[in-house]
């Protein structure tokens, strides 16, 4: 037994983000019974969908603000992000995610894909480069997987990220072992281009590929560990098949209890996430010894023992996947998810046709602050203010020569409502569109959008935090530019949304 | 010192479209509409206008770009033309550039066009523009209707006005323009509406519903202005005059500063203040004989009434409700229903406030006629409460 590698290497922190949308699943098979009425059975539960402005990469950044609370940014040596369904096919989007965090231009980012196992094979890439860097690297992974209406994915997806912290100090959780078997079964497969997934019968996935691949890899990373079925707390198998747990489980002689919870009640199958939002998962109740089986069944198998420190009584992420899934909103709107997925096109008027080409060299110009939302304190007047502009805001700042400004990082911060609307004549791709004026305690004070807003939960002197969002979508080049928006505090939406019920 | 342009500058003509939709005529019909009513108004013949400054906001769907449009429109004899834009402040800044070059000396007539075609988008309201290319990277983009809402819920808090009775405020502040509106056979919109109907129309932005929005409208309008010497030697012997023109533009302070609380209008605060000063109105509430402010929405007119030093601070509900505003109170507002009913083509609307001074200054305001028109005064705003330009003119005859 101890650590594989030389130096000690562990997860330090953990965390995952789920969309605060959830579609009961009733709806969809109420709106689909004309085509599929024995999926009847099936409509139990809610799915997370992500609401227009979220992707993979603001779901990643979410996931990984939620690990690190106030873990130094300048202490991240890695960002590494994985997907399948990233925004961009050319263009680094763990860089993008970097770049939210507020992370250093000396990190190592790049993205990893290719398959469901794209999250584990995240996290083991992750160990490599800890392993050879002094600094944290963070490993997020994350879904919104598109799935034809009536389909089963559509029902059993669901979409979320999660984001695991390595590291060198404070380890929470050590890998013991880790294995992985490569085998090119081909369960399903998403051809390059397309937005759909086609798959194979599911009783050939069952037996000669789960039943199969998954013990296979499991026993390898058991025998590599010096550990027995019987050592392990947990066993962590992301899957979208139902019962898959409990027959590999019984097949490696794993105790039903070890099964950790699949979270198909609340959330679905997050793809590639899905192992590290499982993960996130079950660390926040993991007791120091407990001994994690993750196994990760895609073209062959990732498998990964983890055994939790005393240390992971003293973490706790910001908000944690409990959090999220209890903050869920579950609406009935099949229309609306369709929408958001861009299943169905909605007539939206004239004001939609509105050029919204961004300019990328002003983009870049100012990209470090609008990325990780960093307003200036003017050294001469000691006033905040965003964004930096060349002379400063304050009236009393000098006129006769540019401002030079420290950094003050916002997307961390509280701010209180000034002046806010919800505007039903602009065009927004979820009325109505919700924005005002928010006041933050430093002083900097910011026109914003408000997003995940209950019915009344922005007014004047309310709370609100930052998320890192899509502003807007080039639906002619399909560039996306991101930018934050506020939402109601921790808490706040919460108990205006139990209110309201 | 400055002196300012007091009396420095008199009207002598003016001309106004017919506003609306206007889906017969383009622009350039509008221009000429306009300009032929001033220029018959003044006795001038084309070939005495030494310059022009020619307003239009919305590039897009309008004129194009230049002044080279107003000199085509109006086949002027290649004078100077200068084509202003300050949003939705142009009709008063083109009026702004012809008096300061009367007033210079530089020229002896010059003229002030606004126009603006607005019925040639497919679809109602204004259309939609990028605020410049770095606001893209991070600053949302809402209606007009939806950045003038947020003086509702900022007021309301300020003044611990319930919204109930803000919105009931509002709506009679609709009202009025519309009974006024009536008596207005230029306006765009000419039928009275009751309480009701306003306060029970759908929602635009929260709390505006569509009855506190302005029409949005075709039109044209225009003023050819001279010296009161030479105003006076044409035989006009007490002609109206420019007591003040003046104009305030935010610097990023109400965005990005702390001080401001979201309820009122910064720039007609400051450009009203200096308007007063150089007119020598010392108690506009007792001094102002009746007045046109940009009222888009309910709300702004509302504010106004405050930011203009007319409404105490927190009284203008009641001031509206006490009808100190309607065509038969103290002070008019909108006696020709304002951009509410006359309607608002957005670069002729400054031009269009000045028109209704001009008129009622001479007793030439039909069934809208007041008694004792002593001192009229125009706000028009231009942008959003938070990023504006706000010009206040005040008009009166020579000798007051």
């Amino acid at each position: 037994m101890g650590a594989i590698m030389s130096k000690e290497i562990g997860i330090v922190a953990y965390g995952a983000y789920v969309p605060q949308l959830r579609l009961r699943r009733s709806a969809i098979t109420q709106a689909n019974s004309w085509v599929n009425p024995s999926s009847k059975a099936q409509g139990k539960g809610e799915r997370s969908f992500a609401s227009w402005d979220e992707d993979a990469v603001t779901m990643a950044v979410e996931a990984s603000r939620d690990a690190l609370g106030d873990f130094p940014r300048s202490a991240i040596s890695g960002v590494i992000f994985a997907s399948t369904t990233a925004p961009f096919a050319d263009r680094l989007n763990s860089g993008i995610v970097a770049g939210a965090l507020g992370a250093g231009d000396d990190v190592t980012a790049f993205d990893v894909s290719g398959s469901m196992r794209a999250g584990t094979s995240a996290l083991i890439a992750g160990l490599g480069l800890a392993a050879s860097n002094e600094g944290a690297v963070v490993v997020a992974a994350a879904e919104r997987r598109r799935s034809k209406p009536g389909s089963s994915q559509e029902l059993g997806n669901g979409d979320a990220g999660a984001a695991l912290v390595l590291g060198h100090e404070n380890i929470i959780a050590r890998v013991l072992a880790r294995f992985s078997v490569t085998r090119d079964f081909v369960d399903h497969f998403r051809a390059t281009g397309d937005a759909y997934d086609y798959g194979w019968e599911e009783r050939w996935v069952r037996e000669e590929g789960y039943l199969k691949l998954v013990p296979e890899a499991a026993r390898g990373v058991l025998e590599k560990a010096q550990l027995n079925a019987r050592d392990i707390a947990t066993l962590v198998l992301p899957s979208p098949l139902a019962k898959i747990e409990q027959a590999v489980a019984k097949k490696l002689g794993i105790p039903d209890t070890a099964i950790a919870d699949g979270l198909s009640a609340k959330l679905g199958y997050t793809g590639s996430a899905h192992g590290l939002v499982m993960l996130a998962g079950v660390l926040e109740t993991a007791k120091p010894g407990d001994r994690i089986l993750v196994v990760n069944f895609a073209n062959g198998c990732d498998a990964l023992i983890l055994e939790a420190t005393p240390e992971i009584l003293d973490f706790k992420p910001r908000r944690g996947l409990s959090g999220w899934l209890a903050a869920g909103k579950p609406v009935d709107d099949y229309m609306r998810f369709l929408s958001y997925n861009g299943e169905v096109g909605m007539e939206w008027g004239a004001r939609a046709e509105f050029g919204n080409k961004y300019a990328l060299t002003m983009e870049y110009r100012f990209s470090r602050d609008m990325l990780a939302f960093i307003g200036g304190r003017d050294k001469a007047t000691r006033v905040v203010q965003f964004p930096k502009t060349p002379l400063a805001v304050a009236p009393d700042a000098a006129a006769d020569r540019v401002a030079a400004y420290e950094d003050v990082p916002l997307a961390n911060l509280q701010a209180k409502v000034v002046a806010c609307t919800a505007d039903w004549l602009t065009y927004h791709p979820s009325p109505p569109f919700y924005f005002g004026l928010v006041q933050f305690d430093n002083g900097a004070r910011v026109q914003m959008e408000f997003v995940d807003v209950a019915s009344g939960s922005i007014e004047i002197g309310a709370a609100v935090e930052m998320l890192f969002r899509i502003k807007e979508i080039d639906n002619v080049r399909h560039y996306r530019h991101y930018f934050w928006k506020a939402t109601p505090a921790t808490g706040v939406a919460a108990q205006k949304l139990e209110a309201a019920q | 010192m400055s002196t300012g342009i007091r009396d420095k500058v008199a009207i002598i003509g003016m001309g106004c479209s017919q506003f609306g939709e206007r889906w017969d005529v383009g622009s350039d019909e509008l221009m000429v509409e306009a300009f032929v009513e001033a220029l018959g108004d003044a006795g001038v013949t084309r070939n005495e206008i030494d310059a022009a400054w020619f307003g239009v906001s919305c590039d897009p769907i309008n004129v194009g770009n230049s002044s080279v449009p107003l000199a085509v429109a109006l086949r002027l004899p290649n004078i100077p033309v200068t084509r202003v834009e300050n949003m939705c402040a142009t009709g008063t800044e083109a009026l702004r550039g012809a008096a300061y070059a009367v007033a210079s000396g530089a020229c002896d007539i010059a003229l002030a066009l606004g126009v603006e075609k607005l019925k040639d988008t497919g679809y109602g309201g204004l259309p939609v523009r990028t605020k410049g290319l770095f606001n893209d990277l991070w600053m949302p983009y809402g209606s007009a209707p939806g950045t003038f809402a947020q003086l509702a819920g900022a007021y309301s808090a300020a003044h611990g006005v319930p919204m109930p009775d803000l919105k009931r405020a509002m709506a009679h502040v609709s009202w009025k323009s519309h009974e006024n509106g009536v008596k207005s056979p230029k306006a765009h919109l000419r039928k009275a509406v009751s309480m009701e109907t306003i306060l029970n129309a759908p929602l635009i932005a929260e709390p505006l519903g569509l009855f506190d929005c302005c029409g949005v409208s075709d039109g044209a309008a225009c003023a050819i202005v001279t010296t009161p010497e030479i105003a006076r030697s044409m035989g006009k012997a007490n002609p109206v005059t420019i007591k003040s023109l003046q104009l305030s533009v935010s610097n990023g302070q109400e965005s990005s500063y702390k001080d401001w609380d979201g309820s009122y209008v910064v720039n007609t605060r400051k450009a009203s203040g200096r308007a007063y000063e150089e007119a020598g109105i010392k108690n506009p509430r007792e001094e102002l004989s009746l007045i046109e402010v940009h009222d888009c929405f309910s709300v702004t007119e509302l504010v106004t009434m405050e930011d203009l030093g007319i409404s105490s601070p927190g009284g203008a509900p009641r001031d509206i409700m006490d009808g100190f505003y309607d065509a038969d109170g103290k002070i008019p507002c909108q006696i020709d229903g304002g951009l509410k009913c006359f309607g608002h083509p957005i670069g002729a609307s400054g031009l269009r406030m000045a028109y209704e001074m001009y008129l009622q200054l001479q007793g030439r305001a039909g069934e809208r006629q007041r008694s004792d028109v002593r001192f009229g005064l125009t706000h028009n705003l231009g942008g959003t409460p938070i990023n504006n330009v706000a010009c206040v003119g005040i008009f009166g005859r020579l000798g007051d």
